[in-house]
C-alpha cells in the first residue's frame, strides 16, 4: 500500500531509507543536506525503532561511525553538504577498499550556484575517482527510491554508494508516494572476508584488484538501472544526455515530448551501452549536467576526437552557476537554432531599482557584540588581521563590521591565524563558533597551543549551530574544558558573556589578550537569538 | 489546471508558510505541485524566494522558466519588483505595499510602485496595515495569501481548512485571527476584481 506525501528532496530520502529498514544516520548541518537527518530526529517509527540520529562532531566522524554501523551489517547512511564530502574523504575512499556490510549510503548535497556554500565542487568525481557507485536522483520519488534501492545495489556488491543530491531538489517539495509499512531493520551479521576491513597494504593490493574487476559490474549495472534509460526520438542531428534534475528542465523545455533521442542518467558508472547506444544513432550529443562538466568531460576526453560534443566545456551551456530551465533552453537554441517547440520569452532584466539585499546578523545576535568590541579593541593596531571561519559570523564580513580578513573552511580560522602568526604577524586573532571549533577546530588549536603562539583565538558560542538553523552543538558546556584539556594556560582561557552591557569589558579583554606574547583563547557566550524565541515560546506553550 | 507562483519577500517574513497552506491544500485536490524554497544564508533578512507549481498534469521543473508565471506574491514591494521577468504577460502582482527597509540603500518606494504599476494586473494595498486592523500584526502573510487565492484555482475551503490544520498547534484563537486574515485579503482582491469589471 502506498501513501502520499508532500516531501521535500532531503525529507523523501530520509524516509525513503527509514521505509528500507535503516538502523543509524549520522551527519553534520550543512546546507542544503540539514533536512535529511532532521527529518530521522522527527519521524514517529524512527522514534520507536532507536534508530541513531544524533548529529556527529563533524563529517568524517559520521562517515566513519556509519561505516561501523555497515560493518555490523545494518543499513546505515551518512549525509552532509558537498563540501562536507573533503572532511570525510579520507574514510570515503577508503570505504571503498573495505567495502561494506549492511547497505552503506552516503549522501552529499552539492551546491550549484553557491546559494549557501564558498565552491561548486561536484561529488561524482569523488565517487568516480573512489571507485563507488553513484546515484542521482532526479526528483523527490526517485529521492525516495533510491534510498532502498541503493541499499539493495550496496549489499549487493559489498560497496558504499554515494547518492549525490544539488541543492535544488534537497530543497524543493513535490507529492511522492511512500510506502505505507516500513521494511524490518536487518539483523547483526559480520563481514565474510575479515582481511579486507584491515587495509594494511598486503591486504588492500588484493582488495583492490577485486574493485577493479566489480568495476564492471557496476557498469553493467547502470546499463540495466531503473533509473537510466534511452529515450527514443526521431531527429538525429543531435542526441541528449541529461543527468539528474537536468533531465526535468529538459523535459520541461519541450512540455514533456523531446523531439532528439535522450538518456536519462540518474546511475553510475556511467552506462556506457546506453550512451554509446545514442553515439552511434545521431550526429552529435549535448551534456546536460547541474554542477561541474563531469559527464562531458568523460565523453570528451583529452583528445576530443569524434563527433562534436556540445556542454559545459564547449561553450554551449554556462560553465558556472545552477543549471535552470531557462539555460537548457538557450543551450538548444544555441546549437539548432530551429527547434520550433521552443518558446523563447523576449529576455527582461530586472529593474535597475531593484537594490540586493544581503543577509545580516540577526538583531540581538552575540556576534554582533562580538564584533562591535573587536572593531574598537583592534583600532589600537595598525595592521591586525582576523581570520575568520564558516558560520553566521562569516557575515562580519559585510557591512556594517567589515571584520574579517578571510573564510576558507571549516576551523581555518585558528591554523591560518597559526600560520599568520609563524611569519610575524601581530595582531593575529581567529574568530570561530562553538560548532564549528568542535567540527575542526579543536586540532589546530592543538598545534597553536603546543608551540604557544602569539595569537587570540575568540570562540564566538551561541551554544548551537547557528547558520543551518539551530542543532545542537556538540561542544555546548565544555568548550573551556576542551581548550584547558588541550593544554591552554588557564589565566589565558577567559569567559565573558557577549552582551551590549559589556561592551567596554569586552573590549578591555580583547585588548589584554591580544596584547599578551602567547596564545589565548576567549570564549564569548551568548544564546542565539533564533534558538532562544524558540526555547522561550516551547516553554510557554508547555507552561499553559 | 496551471498555476506557477513566484512568492517573494525579506527573510523570516513568512512566505513559506504561504507556500505549505497552499501546497496542504492542492494535495488534498490530488493535484501535482513543485515547490522550491530557499534555505541556510539568504533567510538572515536576505531576499528570499519560493516557486511554487501546481498543476493537474504532472509538473517536470522544480523551476519556473522565465516570462511565464502565472503570479508573483510578494510581502514586500520591491521583492515583488525583482522577480517581474518571471511574469507572463498575463500574469498578475499581488504584493504588500508596504517596504521593508533593512538596507542603507533602499529605493524611492514611490518609483517602485511606478514600476508596478506599470504592470497592468496589479493588487497592492497596506497588509501590515490590515493585518493590524485585525488585532493581528503577524498576519499579513495570511492577508497577502487570501489577495493571491482568487486567482489560485483552489477550492477556499480547502485553503481555510489547510490554514486550520497549520495553526491549531497554536490554538484555536490562532486559527480564527489567521483566517480572518486570509479573508479580509481575498475580500480587497474580489472587491477589486468587481470594480475592474465595471470599469
Amino acid at each position: 500500500m502506498k501513501t502520499k506525501r508532500l516531501l521535500l528532496g532531503d525529507e523523501a530520502f530520509a524516509l525513503g531509507a527509514i521505509n528500507a529498514g535503516l538502523s543509524g544516520a549520522y551527519a553534520y548541518p550543512g546546507t542544503p543536506s540539514t533536512e535529511i537527518m532532521e527529518y530521522v530526529q522527527s519521524d514517529p517509527v524512527a522514534k520507536e525503532r532507536g534508530i541513531h540520529s544524533h548529529w556527529s562532531s563533524n563529517e568524517k566522524t559520521a562517515l566513519e561511525e556509519a561505516l561501523g554501523m555497515s560493518f555490523c551489517g545494518k543499513r546505515t547512511f551518512t549525509s552532509m553538504k558537498h563540501v562536507g564530502l573533503n572532511v570525510a574523504a579520507d574514510p570515503f575512499v577508503n570505504s571503498a577498499m573495505t567495502g561494506a556490510n549492511g547497505g552503506m549510503l552516503v549522501v552529499a548535497a552539492d551546491d550549484p550556484g553557491m546559494h549557501s556554500s564558498q565552491n561548486e565542487q561536484d561529488s561524482r568525481f569523488y565517487a568516480d575517482f573512489a571507485m563507488i557507485p553513484a546515484l542521482e536522483p532526479s526528483d523527490q520519488q526517485e529521492a525516495y527510491d533510491m534510498a532502498a534501492y541503493g541499499f539493495e545495489l550496496s549489499e549487493k556488491y559489498r560497496i558504499p554508494v554515494l547518492i549525490r543530491f544539488v541543492t535544488r531538489l534537497s530543497h524543493s517539495r513535490a507529492v511522492v508516494e511512500t510506502d505505507a509499512v516500513p521494511a524490518p531493520e536487518n539483523v547483526m551479521s559480520y563481514p565474510e572476508n575479515r582481511n579486507q576491513w584491515v587495509l594494511m597494504p598486503a591486504m588492500s593490493r588484493i582488495r583492490n584488484r577485486q574493485l577493479i574487476a566489480d568495476y564492471d559490474e557496476f557498469v553493467n549495472s547502470s546499463d540495466h538501472s531503473p533509473f537510466n534509460r534511452l529515450e527514443d526520438a526521431p531527429r538525429r542531428e543531435m542526441g541528449i544526455i541529461a543527468s539528474g534534475i537536468a533531465y526535468n528542465y529538459l523535459k520541461e523545455a519541450f512540455s514533456g515530448k523531446v523531439p532528439f533521442p535522450t538518456v536519462k542518467v540518474s546511475q553510475y558508472p556511467l552506462p556506457k551501452k546506453m550512451i554509446r547506444n545514442l553515439y552511434d544513432t545521431c550526429d552529435s550529443l549535448l551534456v546536460l549536467e547541474d554542477g561541474q562538466p563531469f559527464i562531458e568531460s568523460r565523453l570528451r576526453g583529452l583528445l576530443d576526437t569524434g563527433k562534436r560534443v556540445y556542454g559545459k566545456l564547449s561553450g554551449e551551456v554556462v560553465r558556472d552557476g545552477e543549471l535552470t530551465p531557462d539555460e537548457v533552453k538557450r543551450a538548444i537554441v544555441r546549437i539548432i537554432p530551429s527547434v520550433p517547440e521552443i518558446r523563447m520569452p523576449e529576455h527582461k532584466e530586472v529593474s535597475e531599482k531593484v537594490a540586493g539585499r544581503p543577509p545580516a546578523l540577526c538583531q540581538g545576535c552575540g556576534h554582533r557584540d562580538v564584533y562591535g568590541a573587536l572593531n574598537e579593541a583592534l583600532s589600537h593596531y595598525e595592521t591586525p588581521k582576523v581570520f575568520g571561519d564558516i558560520g553566521c559570523y562569516t557575515l562580519g564580513f559585510l557591512k556594517p563590521f567589515n571584520a574579517i580578513d578571510t573564510c576558507v573552511d571549516m576551523g581555518a580560522s585558528i591554523t591560518m591565524a597559526k600560520g599568520a602568526a609563524d611569519a610575524g604577524q601581530h595582531p593575529a586573532v581567529a574568530i570561530i563558533g562553538d560548532s564549528t571549533f568542535t567540527h575542526s577546530g579543536m586540532t589546530g588549536l592543538l598545534d597553536a597551543i603546543n608551540e604557544n603562539s602569539p595569537m587570540t583565538v575568540i570562540i564566538s558560542d551561541n551554544l548551537t549551530t547557528g547558520m543551518t538553523g539551530g542543532q545542537d552543538s556538540q561542544g555546548t558546556g565544555k568548550l573551556e574544558e576542551i581548550c584547558l584539556g588541550l593544554g591552554a594556560s588557564p589565566e589565558h582561557v577567559r569567559t565573558i558573556d557577549s552582551l551590549p552591557k559589556n561592551h567596554d569589558e569586552m573590549v578591555r579583554l580583547f585588548k589584554e589578550e591580544i596584547d599578551y606574547e602567547g596564545l589565548s583563547v576567549i570564549v564569548s557566550r551568548r544564546e542565539c537569538i533564533q534558538t532562544a524565541r524558540r526555547h522561550a515560546s516551547a516553554k510557554s506553550s508547555a507552561n499553559k | 489546471m496551471k498555476t506557477d507562483i513566484i512568492l517573494a519577500g525579506v527573510g523570516g517574513q513568512g512566505i513559506l508558510t504561504i507556500a505549505t497552506i497552499l501546497g496542504k491544500a492542492a494535495l488534498k485536490e490530488n493535484l501535482y505541485l513543485k515547490q522550491a524554497e530557499v534555505h541556510g544564508m539568504s533567510q538572515r533578512g536576505g531576499d528570499v524566494q519560493s516557486n511554487l507549481r501546481i498543476s493537474s498534469t504532472p509538473i517536470y521543473s522544480d523551476l519556473i522558466p522565465s516570462g511565464s508565471a502565472d503570479m508573483i506574491v510578494s510581502l514586500e514591494p520591491m521583492e515583488a519588483l525583482r522577480y517581474v521577468p518571471y511574469l507572463s504577460e498575463q500574469g498578475w502582482i499581488v504584493t504588500n505595499s508596504t517596504p521593508f527597509v533593512n538596507i542603507d540603500n533602499y529605493p524611492d518606494i514611490k518609483e517602485i510602485c511606478k514600476d508596478l504599476q506599470q504592470h497592468g494586473n496589479l493588487v497592492a494595498f497596506d497588509m501590515d496595515a490590515a493585518a493590524r486592523s485585525l488585532m493581528s500584526p503577524r498576519s499579513s502573510n495570511m492577508v497577502l495569501l487570501g489577495a493571491a487565492s482568487p486567482f489560485v484555482e483552489l477550492e477556499g475551503a480547502l485553503i481555510e481548512q489547510a490554514i486550520a490544520d497549520l495553526f491549531i498547534r497554536k490554538g484555536e484563537k490562532a486559527v480564527e485571527v489567521n483566517i480572518s486574515a486570509y479573508r479580509a485579503g481575498r475580500e480587497y482582491t474580489e472587491d477589486l476584481l468587481v470594480s475592474l469589471r465595471e470599469k
